[in-house]
C-alpha cells in the first residue's frame, strides 16, 4: 500500500502547493470573500461561544440551589408558606433538610430597578446590615461599611449598613440581590410572623427527587413542588431557543454569504479559465482539477474559520460580548456585569461547520466542477 | 421540535444532501439513457463530464453523512438534560420511536454511499466505463434511502417535546411524564466476549485471505464478514467494552465513550471500525462486477487494497479494545 | 506510429451553426521525424493537431497511437496518454503569469505525483541544455518572447513524451529566434522524438529540419 499511496500524497502536495500560489496571485478577490467568510464565523461563532458560556455559568449558579423548591397555591396562584405548613411534611425518607424561605422584590424608584430582597439567618447577616450584589452596589455605588436607606412598601424608611458586596463570581444570578436578616425582613415587608415565601429541601440522591416530588405533592395537594433540574432544563431550552431564533435571524446573513460564494466561484475571470484550460492541456485531469479547486476552498475555509473563531472568542471572553449581550442574556433591568470562563466544547464547533463550511462548500461544489470541464483544447482555439 | 442550533444544522444538511441528489436525478436519467461510450458526439462528452460532477456529489455527501452522523451522536447526548430519565444519548434516541431507526438509517447512508464510490471508483479505472448504467441506477436506488432517513430524522425531531416548565405554572410532569429507556442494555458478558471476538476474527480473516489471494467468493464473504462484524463489534461495545471503560458494571451506553469525561476513547474504536467495515462492504460491492472484462485486471487489485484496510482497521478495533478492558480497574469475570 | 482513418469532427453538432472542421483524414505519421502541417488559417490543421495529441475526440473515425485505438477513449483516460506521450508548445506559449519559470516548468509533472525534488531537478536539466539556467526563478511576464517559448518548450519536455506537438511555434518570433527554434527542432529528432506541427511560415515548412509537410484546406488533406 505506501508505495501506492506515497504518489498519491505526493500529488496532493503539489496540488496545494499550486492552490496556495494562485490565492497569493489572486489576492484581493479572495480578501473579500475571506473578509465575509471570516465575519460570518465570527458572528456565528461568537453567538455560539457566548450562550455556551451563559449556559455553564447558569448550571454553576443553580448547583448551589435546592433540589427541590416547594410552593403554596391559593386559587391557582403562588401564596404565603402558612405556620405550621413545614411540619406537614412531616419525614420524607431521602431529604436531609428542610427549610422556610423568605424572599421578596423591592423596586428602588432611585435607578428604577427590582432588587431581590432574602433573608438569611442572623449568625450570617446581622441585624442592621446588608449584604449586596456587585452590580447592585455599582449602580447605587456602594461598598462594604456605607450605610443606605430604603422606603419600604408602607412608607417607612430603614437605613441599613452595608456589611459586604457579594462575590463577583455568580454575578448573572446575584447582581440585584440584597441578603438581610430575618428580623430585617420581616419588618421591612411587615411579613406575617410564622410566615414563609416558599420551602426548600435539599435531597443526597438525584435519583429519589422525582420520587421525593411525587410524595410531596399528595401529601400537600395545594402545593407545587419545583425541581432544580426542571429550572435547570427550563434555562437550557430558553437559552437553547434564544440561539436558534438569533440564528434564524441571522440566516439572512448566511443565506447572502451563500450566494457571494457561489458568484465568486462561478465568476471566473478570463484570466482563471485560461490557466484552467492550460493546466488541463498540459496533462491536468477533471478531476486533478476538482481536488485542486477543492483545496482552495478547504483552505480559505479553515482560514475564515481560524480568524472568525478566534476573533470571536477574544470578542465573548475579553470583551463581553458586546453584539450579543442585550439579545442574550437577562431580562432584568440591572444587567450584571461578569467575566465569562472560557469554555469551548466540540457540539459547538461541529455546529458551526455545519452552518458556515458546509454552505459554503455546497455552494462552491457546482462551479468548481464547470470550471473543471473546461474543454482541454480551447487554449489551441 | 426543539429550536435548537444543533438540530437545525442537522436538518439543513440532511435537506442539502437531499435537495443536491434529486437535482442530479434528471441527471443520472439521461446518463441512463443516452450513455454511448463509442460516440464521439459532444452530447458524449458532455454525459462523461457531468459523471465528474456526480462523483464529487457522492463524495460530498459521504463526507457529510459522516459529520452529522456525530453531531447527531453528539447532540443527542446534550440533549439528554432536557428529558425526564434520559441520563445519556441513549435516553434521548428513546424519547419517541424514530430516534434509533434514524440513527440506523444515516449509518445505513454512509455505508451504501462507501459501496457506490467503491464501485464509482473501479468503473472510472476502465477505459470503456462499463458501470455506467447500473451506477446511476444504483444512484436512483439512493435517493429514496436518504429521503427516507431525512424524513425519520424529521420525524424524530419533530417529536422531541422538553419536559420544560412552562410559563407561570410549572405543572410536575416528572411524576406523569411517560418514562423513557434511559440506559442501553447490553448482552451477559461471557458470551458477548465470546460473540465479540469471534465475529471479528473471522471478519479480519476474511480481509487477510482476500488481500492475500483474493477470489469473488472471499470478497463476498468478506462484505457479509464485515456486516457481521459491525454488528459483534457493537454488541460488544454495548455488552463489555463500555462497562470496562467506564468502570462500572450497568453503564452499557455506545456513546458516553465518545466524551471528554472519557477522555474521547469512543473515537479510537468507531473510527477504525467505521473505515474497516466501509471497506469490507465495498470490497463485497465489487465482486458482482469482478467478470466484467475490462474490469478483471482492476477489481483483484482495488478489492485487495480495500480488504487490507479493513485488516487494518479490525485489527486496530480488536486491539484497542482489548487494551481498554486490560487497562480498566473493573472486574466483570472472575478468573 | 499514429494512424488517423477516415476522421471527422464536428463543433456546435445539432445546431444551426454546425460547421465540420474536418472531413475525412486518412493519414499515418511515421516516429521520430517532423512532420508539418501547412494550410490557411481556418483549414483545419490545428483541430487536427488537438484529435492527434489527445486534447479531443473525433466526431467519427479512428485515430490509433502505437497500434491501440484511443478515440473512444473517455477524457480521463485520453489525459493519462496526453501527459505521458505528447508535450505542447503553444502559439501563445500560455504560460501562467505570476509564477516563476521553474514552476511553469513542472506542472505538467503534477499529476503524475512525482516528488518536487526530482521535477526541479529535471527541470533544472532542461533549462541548461536551452541555456536559461540565469532565468529559473523570474517570473515568466519578465521573460523576452524568446525566452518565453523556451521555458514553453522545457515545459512541453518534463515529462519526457515521445511526441512534441507544436502549433505555429513561430508566429510570435523573429528571424533568428526562429532559426534558433528550428535548431532545437534537430535536437528534438536527434533524441528520437517525433514532432508534429502546424505553420504556415516557409522558413519552417522549407527548412531541412522537417521531414515530411502535409497540406491541408478545408478539412481535407491536400498534397503530400
Amino acid at each position: 500500500m505506501p508505495n501506492l499511496a506515497s504518489p498519491w500524497l505526493e500529488k496532493q502536495r503539489h496540488l496545494i502547493d499550486f492552490t496556495l500560489a494562485s490565492l497569493g496571485r489572486r489576492k484581493t478577490k479572495n480578501l473579500g470573500l475571506l473578509v465575509a467568510y471570516a465575519l460570518l464565523v465570527f458572528v456565528l461563532a461568537s453567538l455560539a461561544l457566548f450562550t455556551n458560556a451563559l449556559r455553564t455559568e447558569a448550571t454553576f449558579v443553580l448547583a448551589g440551589s435546592p433540589e427541590v423548591i416547594l410552593q403554596r397555591m391559593v386559587a391557582g396562584r403562588h401564596d404565603l408558606i402558612p405556620p405550621g405548613y413545614l411540619d406537614k411534611i412531616g419525614r420524607i425518607r431521602g431529604v436531609q433538610k428542610k427549610e422556610g424561605r423568605l424572599w421578596g422584590y423591592y423596586y428602588d424608584p432611585v435607578v428604577n430597578a427590582n432588587y431581590t430582597f432574602m433573608a438569611r439567618p442572623a449568625e450570617e447577616v446581622a441585624s442592621g446590615t446588608i449584604m449586596v450584589g456587585a452590580t447592585l452596589a455599582r449602580a447605587r455605588g456602594l461598598a462594604a461599611g456605607n450605610v443606605i436607606s430604603f422606603r419600604s412598601y408602607s412608607g417607612k424608611l430603614f437605613a441599613f449598613k452595608v456589611a459586604s458586596v457579594l462575590s463577583p463570581d455568580s454575578e448573572l444570578l446575584s447582581a440585584d440581590l440584597v441578603l438581610v436578616s430575618e428580623a430585617d425582613f420581616r419588618a421591612f415587608f411587615e411579613y406575617p410572623a410564622g410566615h414563609y415565601t416558599d420551602i426548600a429541601l435539599s435531597v443526597a440522591n438525584p435519583l429519589e427527587v422525582r420520587n421525593i416530588a411525587a410524595k410531596l405533592a399528595e401529601a400537600l395537594p395545594d402545593s407545587r413542588p419545583i425541581l432544580r433540574e426542571e429550572v435547570l432544563r427550563t434555562y437550557q431550552s430558553v437559552f437553547d431557543w434564544r440561539e436558534g431564533i438569533v440564528l434564524t435571524v441571522l440566516s439572512g446573513a448566511i443565506l447572502a454569504f451563500v450566494i457571494l460564494a457561489w458568484e465568486k466561484a462561478s465568476g471566473l475571470s478570463a484570466e482563471e479559465k485560461r490557466e484552467i484550460g492550460i493546466l488541463k492541456a498540459i496533462g491536468w485531469e477533471t478531476g486533478d482539477v476538482i481536488r485542486m479547486k477543492l483545496w482552495e476552498g478547504l483552505l480559505i475555509s479553515l482560514t475564515a474559520f481560524l480568524l472568525g473563531f478566534v476573533g470571536a472568542y477574544i470578542h465573548v471572553f475579553h470583551f463581553g460580548a458586546p453584539i450579543f449581550e442585550p439579545v442574550l442574556k437577562g431580562w432584568a433591568v440591572l444587567y450584571p456585569r461578569f467575566t465569562l470562563v472560557p469554555a469551548v466544547d466540540g457540539l459547538q464547533i461541529a455546529t458551526l461547520f455545519f452552518f458556515t463550511v458546509f454552505p459554503y462548500t455546497a455552494a462552491v461544489l457546482v462551479p468548481i466542477w464547470r470550471a473543471a470541464i473546461t474543454d482541454p483544447d480551447a487554449v489551441m482555439r | 421540535m426543539l429550536f435548537q442550533p444543533a438540530i437545525i444544522a442537522l436538518l439543513m444538511a440532511a435537506g442539502v444532501a437531499v435537495l443536491m441528489l434529486t437535482a442530479a436525478a434528471p441527471f443520472a436519467v439521461q446518463v441512463i439513457l443516452r450513455w454511448d461510450i463509442r460516440s464521439g458526439s459532444e452530447q458524449q462528452l458532455a454525459l462523461e463530464r457531468r459523471t465528474y460532477l456526480f462523483s464529487t456529489l457522492l463524495s460530498f455527501v459521504f463526507v457529510i453523512q459522516l459529520a452529522a452522523l456525530l453531531l447527531f451522536v453528539f447532540n443527542a447526548d446534550r440533549l439528554s438534560g432536557m428529558f425526564v430519565g434520559a441520563m445519556c444519548a441513549v435516553g434521548t434516541l428513546n424519547v419517541n420511536d424514530y430516534g434509533f431507526p434514524s440513527l440506523i438509517s444515516q449509518m445505513g447512508v454512509f455505508f451504501l454511499a462507501a459501496m457506490w464510490l467503491a464501485i464509482n471508483h473501479v468503473d472510472t479505472r476502465a477505459p470503456d466505463y462499463p458501470l455506467v448504467r447500473i451506477k446511476y441506477g444504483l444512484l436512483l436506488l439512493l435517493l429514496p434511502v436518504l429521503v427516507l432517513s431525512f424524513w425519520l430524522e424529521l420525524q424524530y425531531f419533530l417529536g422531541l417535546k422538553a419536559n420544560v416548565i412552562t410559563s407561570c405554572c410549572g405543572s410536575l410532569f416528572s411524576g406523569d411524564a411517560k418514562t423513557i429507556a434511559g440506559e442501553a442494555s447490553g448482552m451477559e458478558a461471557q458470551p458477548a466476549i465470546f460473540l465479540f471476538y469471534s465475529g471479528l476474527t473471522a471478519a479480519t480473516g476474511l480481509a487477510l485471505w482476500h488481500w492475500r489471494r483474493g477470489s469473488r467468493r472471499s470478497g463476498y464473504l468478506l462484505a457479509a464478514a464485515s456486516a457481521a462484524g459491525f454488528v459483534a463489534a457493537i454488541i460488544g461495545v454495548l455488552s463489555f467494552i463500555s462497562l470496562y471503560i467506564y468502570e462500572h458494571p450497568h453503564h452499557h451506553c455506545p456513546f458516553c465513550i465518545l466524551k471528554p469525561e472519557y477522555d474521547y476513547q469512543g473515537y479510537w474504536l468507531y473510527l477504525p471500525l467505521f473505515t474497516a467495515t466501509a471497506a469490507g462492504l465495498g470490497a463485497g460491492a465489487l465482486q458482482p462486477f469482478a467478470r466484467v472484462r475490462s474490469l478483471a485486471s482492476v477489481i483483484p487489485g482495488v478489492s485487495a487494497r480495500l480488504a487490507g484496510i479493513s485488516a487494518l482497521g479490525y485489527s486496530l478495533f480488536i486491539a484497542i479494545a482489548t487494551y481498554f478492558v486490560l487497562a480498566s480497574k473493573l472486574i466483570l469475570i472472575e478468573h | 506510429m499514429i494512424e488517423l482513418s477516415n476522421i471527422k469532427k464536428a463543433f456546435n453538432q445539432g445546431k444551426p451553426n454546425e460547421y465540420w472542421a474536418l472531413n475525412g483524414i486518412d493519414l499515418t505519421l511515421e516516429a521520430g521525424k517532423v512532420t508539418a502541417f501547412r494550410g490557411p488559417s481556418g483549414s483545419g490543421k490545428t483541430t487536427l493537431l488537438t484529435l492527434v495529441g489527445c486534447l479531443s475526440r473525433p466526431t467519427s473515425g479512428r485515430v490509433r497511437f502505437r497500434g491501440e485505438d484511443i478515440s473512444g477513449l473517455p477524457e480521463r483516460f485520453l489525459t493519462e496518454i496526453r501527459r505521458q506521450s505528447f508535450g505542447f508548445i503553444f502559439q501563445q506559449f500560455n504560460l501562467i503569469k505570476g509564477l516563476s519559470a521553474l514552476e511553469n516548468v513542472i506542472l505538467p509533472g503534477f499529476p503524475t505525483g512525482r516528488p518536487r525534488a526530482e521535477l526541479v531537478a529535471s527541470a533544472s536539466q532542461l533549462f541548461a541544455q536551452l541555456k536559461l539556467e540565469h532565468r529559473l526563478h523570474a517570473k515568466v511576464e519578465w521573460l523576452s518572447g524568446g525566452e518565453q517559448q523556451r521555458v514553453a518548450i522545457a515545459r512541453a519536455l518534463i515529462n519526457n513524451p515521445q511526441v512534441i506537438i507544436a502549433d505555429e511555434p513561430t508566429a510570435n518570433l523573429d528571424t533568428a529566434l526562429c532559426r534558433e527554434f528550428m535548431a532545437i527542432l534537430e535536437s528534438f529528432t536527434a533524441a528520437g522524438k517525433t514532432v508534429l506541427l502546424t505553420s504556415h511560415d516557409p522558413l519552417v515548412v522549407e527548412s531541412s529540419a522537417v521531414h515530411r509537410v502535409v497540406g491541408i484546406r478545408d478539412g481535407k488533406l491536400t498534397d503530400d
